[in-house]
């Protein structure tokens, strides 16, 4: 089990009651499509994702990142049983969706980027870097969890 | 040799003309030391930088923080030959420094964060596409000349 700090549960906290889930999962999303234009496979029901301005447009990689995101909210709730949280998605991930676990640290980088540019550096401060990004860690080592 | 267009030299030029390296360079470092702690094992003499306000107030790393990111311009004016620049400090962090050059990309990954904390929407994502291509040419580099 992981062990989180006083210091670290409050970062984290701090920081997801300040995020707008229908405002950073699109854009988080759309990075990863953009930057790491591989992801666009998993995606392939979603329509014109040929270009950055589809992409940015495009209503379903909106609305999927808004889920997406909404889904850290369960980790954010269970800090201590992330694990144990996420292991009917990570089922889903791998054995429904075939998703690459590696894609998990990517998109956490894609969220962190956006977080970073939101806040700026008085808020999202080295400290709360420290405990976020071992937070989207913990997630992405419990969605690849149930991989064999 | 990575090929770049126009436009992805000029968006590199753009982002790092409005990086204040005196002002980046120490919080790279202090991002680098505080989100990855074991990163503090290569640097033994710069004193008390085992919790976060001490690396947060720790002059060394400031003072070192600045000349990594200055390290960084030579990469800026030399697109199309990072290898080469780099090659005699990829040689130092290999034999000389023994640095696991797993940290060049952590390193990496701060300088783009502490760079989107500066240009907030203005890193939008052509430009972080952009700019993490540069600096996975850099971190190629630094990593060529290890063995």
């Amino acid at each position: 089990m992981v062990a989180w700090t006083d210091a670290e549960r409050d970062a984290v906290s701090t920081l997801w009651d300040q995020i707008d889930v229908g405002e950073l999962g699109p854009q988080a999303l759309s990075r990863l499509l953009i930057v790491y234009p591989w992801t666009q496979r998993h995606f392939g029901t979603f329509g014109d994702l040929s270009t950055n301005a589809a992409i940015l447009g495009n209503p379903r990689v909106a609305q999927h990142g808004k889920t997406v995101m909404a889904g850290l909210g369960s980790a954010v709730m269970n800090m201590d049983d992330i694990k144990k949280t996420y292991a009917p998605l990570s089922m889903m991930h791998s054995e429904k969706l075939h998703v690459d676990p590696d894609n998990f640290r990517t998109l956490g980088e894609c969220i962190s980027i956006c977080v970073a540019a939101k806040f700026g550096p008085s808020v999202f401060t080295p400290g709360f870097q420290e405990a976020w990004s071992k937070f989207l860690a913990v997630v992405a080592s419990a969605l690849a969890r149930q991989y064999y | 040799m990575v090929k770049w267009t126009d436009k992805e030299r000029s968006t590199v030029r753009t982002v790092w003309e409005s990086i204040d390296i005196d002002e980046l360079g120490p919080e790279v470092l202090r991002r680098v030391l505080i989100v990855y702690p074991w990163t503090e094992r290569y640097f033994g003499a710069f004193g008390d930088i085992f919790t976060t306000t001490a690396i947060l107030q720790n002059p060394k790393v400031a003072a070192h923080g600045i000349v990594v990111l200055r390290a960084l311009d030579q990469a800026v004016k030399n697109m199309d030959n990072i290898k080469d620049t780099y090659a005699a400090l990829s040689r130092l962090h290999f034999e000389k420094l023994e640095v696991d050059p797993d940290n060049f990309r952590l390193l990496a990954d701060c300088i783009t964060i502490s760079v989107a904390c500066k240009l907030r929407a203005e890193m939008n994502p052509q430009v972080q596409a952009t700019w993490q291509k540069f600096l996975q040419a850099v971190v190629d580099a630094m990593c060529a000349q290890y063995y």
